[in-house]
């Protein structure tokens, strides 16, 4: 267990900067990594953590060189090798599995050929073996049908399908150390579940060492032995998977750990203030010194070394490191945010409403009719109270976005109406609607790229809702657009910044800031969370939570995060391929009885604790459409009863706190099964 | 699949039906008839009425616009007014010698313009890319005319290599125009060329810097395993409407290159039809031309398809 596979030392990686200064990503970073051992790199976006699990493969990224340090994979550097030498290497002794890997395999490219490939390059195998050899990984992978599967295309598997054949394909050559570069991040929180499921046990299996590099502390709890945490370019703590999880002993790791919402935690979680520094701005000092609570003025001009502490077996880069020995009891701690008054009016009110994104045929077109039969989201009843926050929780496909995009009069109705006030209704057709209808119901989006106008300042970006909605000009618009930054936390100096100039929690803002421009009575959150790092999604949240409270507002928000959800909202509707499975308070949803989808979820989330494992109750697959009749999970579900579930669709049962679960199991024996 | 293909095929036949029409709706609003407009001033008396025989401009335009067109799809394009004998001989020869320097040109040009393209990306911004760069992206911007009258006055004028103008009847056997038809062939071609070169280029470092390349190098796939089998066919399926835009684009360049350089090829005939005021031809090179384009589109578009594996199963699937 003791024999170091491959060795860091003192590495650092850099660009040439615009002006011609050298730039480093990566600084003074060492590490080794032991046979057997799995190692998860933990960081924000920017840490340096994927450009490390890299040159850990000898690659260095097109524009970025080595400035100094050496990468020994059996005491050879793999950073002085020639690109022949290491095609020996690459696949065979170290693989990689990729982040996204719809994108990185080859889409021209039979599955079977790519794993095929790898086979060819690295074993010695004659074609009859390879086919062998091909369907038993497709098999150890644990896809269907391995045979069949070969010959597909890899746009016709799903994201988990997909990265199980990365798996396989990586496994092909036997390989003595695997990298992991954000294997199961954009995956659904079942399937990833499952695709970690695979991974321990391939390394127990195989006793293959692996490198997992995430930003996600919930997988990487899942899987390591061995955390390495990295910020800014530099590793700033390292040590026993337990201890850095249970016991941070850094400040940033500290800090993390605690704006991650938990499951077992109602509230907001705290967030830490600032970014993580843009590479070539720290000069002198600490690089987490703007963001840490225990800086003293030694930490601004020294920059403290990583030191090992031998009784934690922990290396640590903080001068005040012994300030959080045996302090962190605290770290199930979070904020409590004001609940809302259930007694409040409704603002929206959905009624039965169905959504389809059926084409019209043409005749039901002069009728102005849609005819689908199945439509992507059906029956949904759902009362908005003034001043909540309702989430909708699904995986992909569920029908989230479909329902708010609906709201925003985005997509039209097929059946059902949907009411704002007063029972007034909406029209499905955007153009329909009346200007101040428009101006009440606003939605975020998820990717602050796509929504900020790239080619507008800030300024420009806030004050089109002002002058559209209020006819604001002048000194009035400025002092407005002052206003609404003031209110997202950010300075007037950022009027005349561009979005590209921003970081991705400041974009958010912005996006946020726009959003309440329009003083709306009703904000649509899609996902507004899923692309920020945690500390800076803990922000966000407290930030929308802050605004609400001050201002009254109603938040309709999606998400696929359970836990995010708890910490947001009062009350969640869960929904299954486009149906509504169960709705309540949000502190019951998160107790037994649950709707089996519910429960499925739950057992899936990912804590950032090695001690609480997912349970996984139900298969990870994919279903393209809803069924016909019947319940919508029965080709999942876990619990299903028989052809009831196939023929009917089931009731809905309140429960004793007030969730309401629609399953044909009677709730008293759901409960007592869940126990 | 076989349904969409008869799609294609159906809106390629209702575009050129759309054309026929316009072209023959162009001649009928025109001032005067198709005899009154080529005989001019002589347009009187005995020979206006044997051109109107001939053309059987005594019935009515739509009886006339039905002959005509039934008999196009026979493959007959009626009379030519200026040679003085049916349009097919005069097409002929002539469909004949631009097709000769059309495909001399996109043989050499295509396979040229993908090697060139893929050289430059993979030794991006090294002398290979800087050198072959620099020069697609001059003769991108210098029109036909005047490339072709360079090439004349510098190769056949000053250094007297080859002939400036081609001087064969329309009728002159292959050998004969190949040995005529390098200078045409280098005009027409460098712009097309270097146009495919630069898309090339731009796709295939696209592609270079995909997820799935950077995958098959860390897979350890050798680089030029990983060029041909990963790279290019991903990168040259986009390239494959280009080529065929700038084919039908060739088109327009061939014209004036014909001109320049006199070649007797359908270019110089369409000119010619025009300045003699022979309708009749000028109908009937319309209809062609629009049926090279929309033939050649079609045949891209069905490449797309039958090379693309996912449209490919998405067609099988449904
Ligand atoms: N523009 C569209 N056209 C056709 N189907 C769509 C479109 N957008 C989404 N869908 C389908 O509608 C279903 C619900 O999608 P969506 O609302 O985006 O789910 P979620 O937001 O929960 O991930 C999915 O099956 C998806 O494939
Ligand atoms: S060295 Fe100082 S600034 Fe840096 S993490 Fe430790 S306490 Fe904070
Ligand atoms: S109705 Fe049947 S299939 Fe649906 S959730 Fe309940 S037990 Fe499962
Ligand atoms: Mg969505």
């Amino acid at each position: 267990m003791n024999e170091i596979i491959e060795s860091v030392k003192d590495l650092s990686i850099g660009f040439n900067s615009q002006k011609g200064k050298q730039i480093s990503i990566l600084r003074n970073v060492s590490t080794n990594i032991k046979k057997g051992e799995t190692v998860g790199i933990v960081g924000e976006s920017g840490s340096g953590k994927s450009t490390l699990a890299l040159a850990m493969m000898g690659y260095i990224k097109q524009g970025l060189f080595p400035l100094k340090g050496e990468c020994l994979f059996k005491s050879e550097d793999l950073l002085k090798m020639s690109s022949r030498q290491l095609e020996k290497i690459r696949g065979r002794k170290i693989a990689m599995i990729p982040q996204n890997a719809g994108q990185a395999l080859t889409p021209n490219l039979k599955i079977g050929y790519q794993i095929d490939e790898a086979l060819k390059l690295h074993t010695e195998l004659n074609k009859t073996e390879r086919d062998k050899k091909i369907s038993e990984l497709l098999n150890k992978v644990r896809l269907p049908s391995p045979e069949t599967m070969a010959f597909r295309y890899p746009h016709e598997l799903s994201g988990g399908q997909q990265q199980r054949v990365a798996v396989a394909m990586a496994l092909a050559g036997k390989p003595d150390l695997l990298l992991l570069d954000e294997p199961t991040t954009g995956l659904d929180v079942t399937t990833q579940a499952h695709v970690l499921e695979l991974l321990r046990f391939i390394a127990k299996d195989t006793g293959t060492s692996m490198i997992y590099v995430s930003h996600d502390l919930g997988a990487i709890a899942q899987v390591s032995d061995r955390i390495v945490v990295m910020y800014a370019g530099e590793i700033v703590l390292e040590g026993p998977a337990r201890k850095i999880l249970k016991e941070p002993i850094h400040p940033y790791t500290y800090g993390l750990l605690k704006s991650i919402p938990k499951l077992s935690l109602a509230g907001l979680p705290a967030s830490m203030p600032g970014s993580q520094p843009q590479p070539g701005s720290i000069n002198e000092g600490c690089s987490f010194y703007d963001r840490c609570n225990l800086a003293t003025d030694n930490c601004k001009k020294n920059s403290p070394d990583l030191e090992h502490i031998k009784e934690l077996d922990t290396n640590v880069r903080c001068f005040n490191y012994k300030e959080l020995i045996n302090k962190n009891n605290n770290l199930q701690t979070s904020i409590t945010k004001k609940s809302n008054n259930s007694e409040a009016n409704e603002v929206l009110n959905l009624k039965d409403v169905s959504i389809s994104y059926a084409k019209q045929k043409f005749f039901d077109q002069l009728l102005n009719k849609i005819s689908d039969q199945n439509p992507t989201v059906k029956d949904i009843n759902i009362d908005i109270k003034k001043g909540e926050t309702i989430a909708l929780v699904g995986e992909s496909g569920s029908g989230k976005s479909t329902i708010l995009k609906s709201i925003a009069g985005l997509l039209k109705t097929k059946d059902g109406q949907i009411k704002f006030e007063n029972d007034r209704i909406l029209s499905s057709d955007l153009k329909m609607r009346n200007p101040n209808d428009l101006r009440a119901i606003q939605l975020i989006f998820q990717n602050p790229d796509e929504s900020l106008n790239p080619n507008h300042t800030v300024e420009q970006i806030l004050s089109q809702p002002l002058k559209l909605y209020f006819n604001l000009s002048g000194e009035e618009l400025k002092k407005n657009i002052i206003d609404l930054l003031k209110k997202v936390r950010l300075g007037e100096f950022y009027m005349s910044r561009y979005p590209r100039q921003l970081s991705g929690g400041e974009k958010q803002r912005v996006a946020v800031a726009r959003a309440f421009a329009a003083k709306p009575d009703i904000i649509l959150c899609d996902e507004v969370t899923s692309a920020l790092d945690v500390s800076v999604q803990a922000a966000v949240l407290n930030l929308l939570q802050q605004l609400k409270e001050d201002l009254g507002t109603t938040y309709v928000f999606v998400s696929h995060d359970l836990a995010v959800v708890r910490a947001i909202s009062d009350r969640v509707a869960v929904l299954y391929q486009g149906r509504l499975c169960e709705i309540g308070p949000s502190q019951n949803v998160y107790k037994f009885p649950s709707h089996p989808y519910t429960e499925v979820l739950l057992g899936a989330v990912l804590e950032p604790d090695p001690d609480i494992k997912p349970k996984l109750v139900a298969e990870d697959i994919v279903e393209e459409k809803p069924p016909e009749k019947g319940c919508s999970f029965q080709g999942r579900c876990p619990r299903k009863i028989g052809d009831i579930c196939n023929s009917e669709v089931p009731p809905w049962q309140i429960g004793e706190n007030g969730n309401a679960i629609r399953c044909h199991i009677n709730i008293e024996e759901l409960a007592s099964l869940q126990q | 699949m076989l349904l969409l293909i008869l799609k294609r095929i159906g809106l390629g036949l209702i575009t050129l039906f759309i054309v026929s029409l316009i072209t023959f709706v162009g001649v009928e609003v025109l001032p005067g008839d198709a005899c009154t407009t080529y005989l001019e001033r002589e347009a009187y008396g005995a020979a206006l009425d044997t051109c109107i025989k001939r053309l059987g401009l005594d019935v009515p335009a739509y009886e006339r616009y039905l002959d005509w067109a039934s008999n196009v799809v026979r493959g007959d394009f009626g009379y030519s007014l200026s040679g003085e004998m049916p349009i097919n001989e005069v097409l002929g020869p002539r469909v004949k010698n631009s097709l000769v320097l059309a495909s001399v040109s996109i043989l050499i040009g295509i396979p040229l313009a993908i090697v060139l393209g893929i050289i430059t990306a993979l030794w991006r911004d090294k002398l290979p890319d800087i050198m072959i760069s620099t020069i697609t992206i001059f003769s991108m911007t210098i029109p036909e005319f005047i490339s072709a009258t360079l090439l004349i006055l510098i190769v056949a004028i000053w250094l007297g290599w080859l002939p400036g103008i081609v001087i064969i009847p329309s009728d002159a056997t292959f050998y004969e125009l190949l040995s005529n038809i390098i200078l045409p062939v280098v005009a027409i071609s460098m712009i097309m060329t270097a146009h495919m070169a630069r898309m090339v280029r731009s796709s295939v470092i696209q592609v270079m810097a995909s997820d799935y390349v950077q995958m098959a190098i860390l897979k350890g796939v050798p680089y030029w395993k990983m060029v041909f089998r990963h790279v290019l066919p991903n990168a040259l399926l986009p390239a494959i409407n280009v080529v065929a835009l700038t084919i039908a684009w060739l088109l327009g360049g061939v014209v004036v290159t014909e001109v320049v350089f006199n070649y007797p090829g359908l270019g110089r005939l369409v000119i010619e039809s025009i300045s003699n005021r022979d309708l009749p031809v000028v109908q009937a090179l319309a209809i062609i031309l629009a049926s090279i384009y929309v033939g050649i589109n079609l045949i891209a578009d069905l490449m797309t398809l039958m090379l693309n594996p996912r449209l490919k199963s998405l067609q099988i699937r449904k």
